[in-house]
Order: structure tokens, then sequence, then C-alpha cells
């Protein structure tokens, strides 16, 4: 509101909106610690195991079941299995299902939400209708009579199930917000500069959803990593001896009271992954949003 | 008005302090106000937004938000009303202080009849029956003009129009014969010509009960025709009071002074520069120590920001808050306060080749009824038959009421495609006949401003990426582009490190430069204006219409300017085009129409703008036109004005029966084109 006349008077430079984004997005530290986290997390999840000297699929038949020690840092399963190497091999799959399905899933409900509510007519109406027939499609079903020609095949054939069933409800909100944002004088006065279409949606459009793009990416990390050990249960997908966060839990959590160890490492890496890639999205979303006090200079 | 117990103070507001919590701290609305209200007498309060002008109002009434905490007294008939509980207060609300609220649509409930809520609010304070109080509101709807009132009674909110509306509004508050009639507002969201016809109603409906008005506004012209006392308010404070004459004609606090400069008015001869305010009304959440105005004023002594000025008596009916008040008017005569700016020149050597051309242009939309088979059962003749002529370097002003199909027109002239009947011809070229490459480099030469900044800057970018979107969109290199966006924040008044804020950051008037340098970014040669100052606080106007004249000059530019604001029209323009229910009714130079209007629609609208001098406006004559707008969708048949027109009645049959057969066409007469069939007068 006020115009500090005096403050940085010759600073010539003019900051793109990029690099603002980016020094406000710095300013929110618990969002940078959640960056930090989640980049360690996912470096420790591929590199550790050339550190343990246990595989995920060995098992070591003299300790069965046992607690942390300093052999098995995590413990061991029923079979043996070192959990460390499990849960790190866990991690490895979950982070990267989580992430993807998170990116395609938000990437395609902004895309096919924005276009519909931009364009209009006949291009939303059969986005729409399309859309609408995804959501009615018994998504489990689809998937669990696909999964026969799928067993066995890659797993990162997850990512694209997941993602198919996943983005529809995202993009009608995102549809709606940009009906009512095209009718916005700043929308119309870039189209009376003769701004392209494609530029009007990116500059325009998706900055302004912002908020909600990155609150459905957030929850779509976690919801991804949990909906795959569904899937892994109807046998499509992460099947043993490999292992996901999902399935560790899944297997986990019956003997959580007797034997935490199991359930427990899996269950801290599931948690701090997820508040990690929260902690970023609330600070994108501050980063974005020029009315947050957050970001603002202090 | 003045009656025997005028000088009895029938309200009487002591020390009155209005502050809100909120995020950014507390907000101070109201700050130590003192200030009584006469029996019978009108009292304008004029402040821009945010002056805190209705949360006093509101608080006489008990209905600022509970939030708020209120200090000091208001006291009525020896009650302090801030003493009151809901419950209490509920019994002088509508009885004894009765508020008409500027929008009508909000304050009338949708679901009952007009008829049975004016009985409501009787039956609520008097016991009578039911049958009497409905027949005492046809009676109230009849005094307030509403035609078939017994009839209309019956109906509900929305099949009213605004300004009918209103009149239902002043109907509820005069129901009980109040002592007081707060008014927020009350001609603010509607068409000139129909606040002409509310305030008329108010002045009848202040005659009919006695009761004193408090007519809260920013606009000095409505008060200057009906206030007795004004009081102007700046940042929480009444900052000058006085008769209207009075202030009017001499005004005190530098703050008035400014503002009283700093309007257009429509009667102005010739356009000087207007004064303009240096910056914009402080936020009311970090007000300065001393006077709030003083980091504006011109007159800012340091002594100023010791402390707030208390308001004190420059004679018995004039009070002012000034810490310099024995000097202003000293500082005024010899010239120090406000210098007006120089002599506005139209460019007559540029005036000769033709910028933009508009011929026959019509635009229809269709009126589509049923949801799965959608068929046409009518057309909106939004725009109908329009010429326009904008010379190189000129304003064209196209003016009209809410409704005539001005802002249509100018975007049928942006989309720059072929129109369903006429031509556009923009520098010489028939954008019909443009390739879609061709259109893409015309637009760089016709840009536009849209009224309200807070919309038309994306909050999300921020201000130079803003100015750089047209050149970047354009090919232009970055390199270039930053030189460019620095020499434009310049050009506009801002400054260069400005460039890397958001929009948020900058006032109403800062924002509108932004949006005037994004348009001027990739130098056209026309500039498109949607009323590009009515969003803008009084006092930062000035500083727009100023620049928007220099950059004229400065740059050559052409301007189509739309506004239902004349005074802002005479003080623009060079021609003006005034527009009536799709059609021109009269177009010429400026200073031609508005000095002698031909077309007895264009008479009508000038007499109807109010002007801020209460000396002119208590004398002038005004044209109160009967009826509403008709619909566009079911334009009356012939002269589109005829409906309304207030000189038929006076033609011979033979001419009168013409305005409702045929259609006129454009004709010139004296140095003006006139549609009408009605010989000269």
């Amino acid at each position: 509101m006020t115009s500090t006349a005096t403050e940085s008077q010759n600073q010539a430079a003019r900051l793109s909106r990029r690099a603002l984004i980016w020094r406000r997005f710095l300013r929110n530290r618990p969002a940078v610690v959640g960056l930090v986290v989640l980049i360690v997390v996912f470096i420790g999840a591929f590199i550790a195991p050339y550190f343990s000297p246990w595989n995920y699929y060995e098992n070591d038949f003299d300790n069965l079941l046992m607690p942390p020690s300093r052999e098995h840092w995590f413990g061991t399963t029923g079979t043996g299995i070192d959990v460390f190497a499990q849960t790190m091999r866990g991690l490895q799959k979950s982070l990267i299902i989580g992430i993807l399905v998170a990116l395609f899933s938000t990437s395609l409900s902004a895309f096919v939400g924005s276009v519909a509510g931009y364009l209009g007519g006949r291009i939303d109406r059969s986005l729409m209708w399309f859309v609408d027939l995804l959501l009615v499609l018994p998504s489990l079903l689809i998937l669990s009579i696909l999964s026969r020609y799928y067993q066995g095949k890659s797993w990162l054939l997850l990512v694209v199930g997941l993602t198919i069933f996943d983005w529809m409800i995202t993009s009608r909100v995102v549809r709606g917000m940009a009906l009512s944002l095209r009718e916005r004088d700043f929308v119309r006065a870039a189209k009376y500069m003769g701004v392209p279409t494609s530029t009007v949606i990116v500059r325009h459009l998706l900055p302004n959803m912002a908020s909600i793009i990155i609150i459905a990416a957030t929850l779509n990390v976690g919801g991804a990593i949990l909906a795959e050990t569904g899937l892994s249960y109807l046998g499509f997908g992460v099947q043993a001896p490999d292992v996901s966060l999902g399935t560790l839990i899944a297997e986990g959590t019956a003997a959580a009271l007797t034997y935490p160890w199991l359930f427990m490492f899996a269950g801290l890496s599931l948690v701090l992954t997820v508040l990690s890639v929260s902690f970023i999205g609330d600070g994108l979303r501050d980063a974005f949003d020029p009315g947050s006090a957050k970001s603002k200079k202090i | 008005m003045t009656t025997v117990d005028s000088q009895r103070n029938l309200i009487e507001i002591r020390d009155l302090s209005v502050t809100f919590p909120s995020e950014a701290g507390i907000v101070r609305a109201v700050r130590n106000v003192s200030l009584d209200i006469r029996a019978g007498e009108v009292l304008g309060i004029v402040g821009e937004s945010g002056s805190g002008k209705t949360v006093m109002s509101l608080s006489m009434i008990g209905l600022v938000a509970e939030s708020a905490t209120i200090t000091g007294s208001i006291t009525y008939n020896g009650v302090n009303l801030l003493d009151l509980n809901d419950n209490e207060m509920s019994k002088y609300r509508g009885k004894d202080i009765a508020m008409v609220f500027q929008d009508p649509l909000s304050a009338l409930n949708p679901v009952h009849t007009i008829g049975r809520q004016i009985a409501e609010a009787i039956h609520i304070h008097s016991d009578v029956s039911k049958e009497a109080a409905l027949a005492r509101a046809v009676e109230l709807l009849e005094i307030v003009g509403i035609p078939r009132p017994a009839e209309r009674a019956q109906s509900y909110p929305h099949e009213f129009s605004g300004g009918m509306r209103q009149r239902v509004m002043i109907a509820l508050a005069i129901a009980n014969q109040p002592k007081v009639i707060l008014a927020d507002e009350p001609t603010t969201a509607l068409d000139v010509t129909v606040q002409a016809q509310i305030l008329d109603v108010l002045k009848t409906a202040r005659d009919m009960t006695g009761a004193a008005v408090v007519l809260v506004t920013h606009d000095l012209g409505v008060v200057a025709g009906l206030a007795d006392r004004v009081a102007i308010m700046y940042a929480g404070n009444v900052v000058e009071l006085g008769n209207v004459d009075d202030v009017y004609a001499s005004p005190a606090m530098p703050y008035t002074i400014g503002l009283l400069r700093s309007i257009p008015r429509v009667d102005a001869v010739g356009s000087s520069r207007l004064t303009s305010i240096d910056g914009a009304p402080p936020s009311p959440v970090a007000l300065p120590a001393g006077c709030a105005f003083a980091p504006r004023c011109p007159a800012a002594a340091p002594q100023c920001d010791e402390r707030i000025p208390d308001l004190v008596s420059l004679s018995p009916t004039r009070m002012i808050a000034c810490t310099r008040h024995s000097e202003i008017a000293e500082l005024q005569s010899s010239g120090k306060l406000f210098v007006e700016g120089p002599q506005h020149v139209a460019l007559q050597s540029l005036g000769q080749s033709v910028a933009l051309e508009v011929r026959g242009l019509k635009k229809t939309f269709p009126l589509m009824k049923g949801s799965v088979l959608r068929r046409r059962v009518g057309s909106v003749f939004a725009v109908d038959g329009v010429d326009l002529t904008l010379r190189e370097g000129r304003s064209l002003a196209l003016v009209g009421e809410s409704g005539c199909g001005k802002t249509t027109t100018l975007l049928e002239i942006l989309n720059m495609v072929a129109p369903e009947t006429g031509t556009i011809t923009v520098l010489g070229r028939n954008v019909a006949e443009l390739s879609k490459k061709q259109r893409l480099e015309m637009r760089k030469d016709l840009q536009i401003v849209f009224q309200d900044p807070f919309a038309s800057l994306d909050p999300r970018l921020p201000v130079g990426d803003a100015i750089a979107e047209p050149l970047d969109n354009f090919g232009m290199p970055k390199a270039e582009q930053n030189q460019r966006v620095m020499e434009l924040l310049e050009l506009v008044g801002l400054q260069r490190d400005h460039a890397s804020r958001y929009p948020a950051e900058f006032s109403g008037g800062q924002r509108q430069r932004i949006a005037i340098a994004r348009a001027l970014a990739l130098n056209p040669k026309v500039l498109a204006l949607d009323e590009p100052v009515s969003a803008l606080d009084v006092s930062v106007r000035a500083g727009v219409l100023n620049l928007l004249a220099e950059l004229q000059e400065k740059l050559k530019l052409s301007y189509l300017f739309v506004s239902h604001d004349l005074a802002v029209v005479q003080h623009v323009a060079d021609d003006v085009a005034v527009m009536y229910l799709g059609g021109i009714v009269e177009s010429g130079p400026v200073d031609e129409v508005f000095a002698r209007p031909q077309h007895p629609y264009t008479q009508a609208l000038l007499s109807a703008v109010p002007i801020p001098d209460p000396a002119v406006e208590r004398v002038r004559k005004r044209i109160i036109l009967q009826g509403e707008l008709p619909s566009p969708a079911n334009p009356p048949s012939g002269c589109r004005f005829h409906t309304r027109c207030q000189i038929r009645a006076t033609l011979p049959a033979d001419v009168a029966a013409r305005c409702v057969s045929d259609r006129p066409e454009l004709e010139l007469r004296n140095t003006s084109r006139v549609a009408c069939h009605a010989p000269l007068n």
C-alpha cells in the first residue's frame, strides 16, 4: 500500500514472477525444511541400500522377528528379512509412485479443467462428458479386471492406472474456477493484446488457481501411496518379494502392537514424506499468493 | 428549510470512535468524532471510501458489526444509543431513525411482496390492523412516485428496477414518520437521470415528514443541491464542518480545498488541468500520528505531524481541524496551495485524419429459451445503428446511461472482427478485411484501459511482468523489455522499483496508472478508455485524468472514452456522442453539445448532473425524465426516446406522430448532429 520510495530506489533490475516466487518460497522456513527433508529421504532411499549389509529379498534365518539391533537396524521380519532394507526399497517405490501420480494427475486435471473452462462451448461439453464418464466407472473394478493382463508387468503401469482414475474431481473444480476467471478483465485485456490462448492459460489462469492445484497435488502424493496398497492386494502393482511402503504398512499393522518395528519404520517414513510434501505445498501456495503474509519481507 | 427549532440538536455525537480488529491490525474507522444533527436539517457527510462515513452512520442505528469496539456517546432524546442492546435499539430503528441503504436489492427481502414489507415496517412500530398497514403502504408508494401503487404493492423486489427499488426503500424509511433519515450513498448505484428522480423523492420525503436527513455520500454535487450543512470526513475524522454555502464558497481545510478543485464540473468552460492531490488516502490500519492529511497536504508543516488537530470553531457555524487554520486563507490567496495546471489544448492540427470510424454498427444478442431444445425467442438490440468518428489526436467520448450499449459498442470495436451490420475502420483499414496476422498487428495500435483497475490487473502477476506482457507477446527481447518497462513506469509517474511488486501493494490510482502503462507499452495510436476513473476515489481521479491529458499531448494519442460521468467527459473530451438505447442521439464538439444541447435526452441528461456549487445547484432547473430506460429487447418504435421525451407533448400533432412511426436520422444542426424530429429550438 505504501510507496516506499526511499527503499532501493536505484534497484533497476526487475524481478520476473518466477524469481519472485522462488524468493518468496525460500523465505518460508518450514517449506525449505520440507524440501530438504524430501530430497534427503529421496536420495537416502536410493543410496542407503549400498551401505546396508542386507538385501530386501534375503532371509537371515538366524534372526527371525528380531527387534532393531546393531546388525539389523530396523529389526527383521518373521522370515528374517531385514526391515531397513525393506523400508528403503519401499520408499524408493512409493516415493516414485506418489510423486509421479501426483504430478501426472494434477497436470492432467489442470490442463483439462482450464482448457474446458477457458474455451467453453463444445470443447468444454465433450471434455466434461468424458470426465463424468470416468467418474461413474468403478475404478477398482476396472483395474482388477485389467490386472489379469498386467500381472507381472512393470510396476510403472501402476502409475498410469492410478493417474487415470485420480484426476477428474480436481479437473471439475479447476474448470469451475477457469469459467469465472475467463470473464475477468485481466484475461480480456490479455485477449485484446493478442495474447494466444495457451499463454493466457499458463500465465493468467493457472497461477490464479495455484492454491487449489497445489493442494490437490499434495493430497495426491499421500493418496497415491496408499491407493497402491489396495491395488497390490488385488495383485496389480508391487508384488512380493518386492515391497512398497504401502505393502509394508499393510502387512505390519496386524502385528503393530506386538512387533511394532514391522510397521513403525515404514509408517514413519510415510508420515515424513507426506509431511514434507505438504510443507512444500504450503510454501508454494504462499509463494504464489501475493496476499499471503507469510512470504512477505520481514 | 429553516424551521423554528432548527437549532435544536436531535442527535449529539460526542467523541465517537469505532475500531475493528483485522488480520493486518486494528482498523480505526472512526476517530473521536463529535457532531450534532439538528432537527429538520439536511446534513451532508462527505468522504472518500474508507473515510469512516458509513461506519459512523451505521453506529447511529446500532448496525455496526459486532466485532467492533465503539466508544464515546450518541445521544438521542436524552438516551445514549450506544448503551442500548439490540432489542432496545429495535424500538428506535425505523421508528425514530430510519435508514436508506446504498444497494436496495440486498436491503429488500426477495421472497416477500413490496407491500407486505412496508406494511410489516408499519406494523412493528404502531398498533394498526393488517389492512390499515397495507393501505398505508400503498399510500407511501404513491408518495415516492411508484406508478399504479395498489397493483405494484403486490410485486416482488426483482420486478422493480434499481431506481424503483430505491423509491421503495425511501417509502420504507418514512413509513413511521422518523425524526432522522440516514441515507447512505442512496444514489451511487443509479444512473444520473434516475439519481435526479431519487433526490427529488428524498426532498419530498423530507418535506412530508420534517425529518432530519443525514446524506452520506462521496459526491460533492449531490450534497450541494440538497444539504444545509456539510461535514467533510477524512481518515475517520471530521476535518471541516459548516453551512454548505460557506464550505463550498470558501473551503478552509486544505483537503476540502483540494477536493473541491479536483473534481471536474459539467458546467466548466474550456478544460484546464484539474488540481490533483498527491498520494492516496491512508490505510485505516496505519494512520499517521498527526494530521492524517499531512502527508498529502501542500501546506503541511512540522507541527502537523505532532498530533491530530482538534476541530476548532472559525465562526459560530464553522469548524475546521487544521493546525494552520489561521494561515490557510492567506496561503490560498497567495496561490501557494494547489496550483492549477496549464490549459489543455486539443491538437487541432492533428485532428484531420480519421483514427477510428464506425458506421451503422449493430449488435444483437439472441434471447434463448429452453434448455435441451434451445430456440431463439427474440433479440436484444444492444447496439442498433451507431456512427462514430474519432479524429487523430482528439478525444471522443461516448456517453450514456447503463444499458444504453456504450460498452458493447466499445467491445465490438476492440474485437476487430466484422460486425453483424456496419463497418469498423481503424486507422483507415476495414477490420472485416484483416487477416489473422494483420489483426494481431493492428492490436498494437488499439489498446484498452478498463474501468476497474482491481480487476484488470492479474493479482498474481508482478507489475513489471504485467506491463511487459504485450511486449513479450510481440517478441521483444527480454533486455529491451526491461528497459521499456522502466520507461513506461516513469512515464505514468511510478517508480522503477515498483516493477517487482504485486498489484495488491498499490492503491486504486496507482493501479490505474499501471493499467495505462500496460496499454501504452506497444505505442498504440488509439486508446480505448472504459470509464477509467469511475472506480477511483474522488481525490485521486484528478491525478489520473491529468495524466491522460498529458500523455495525449506527449504521445499524440487518440482517445475513445466511454463514460457515464458527464463532468469527466466535459473535462477530457473534445467531441462527444450521446447514446440512448443502442443509438446515437446527438454528437458534436463537447463544448457545443454541453453548452447548447439540442436533443431532449441530452438536455435532460445534462440537467440531471449535480454541480458541486450550492449557489448554482439550488437555482438550476432540473428536467426530471419520466419512467425508466425501456428494455433493449423490446425497444419503442420510431424515435427510441419518444416514450420518455419531455418535449413531445409540446410538439404539433403531426410531428409527434412521426416520433412514434419514424426513427429520426442524425442530421447536422449548427455544429452538432442531432437525431430528433422536433424543429430546432
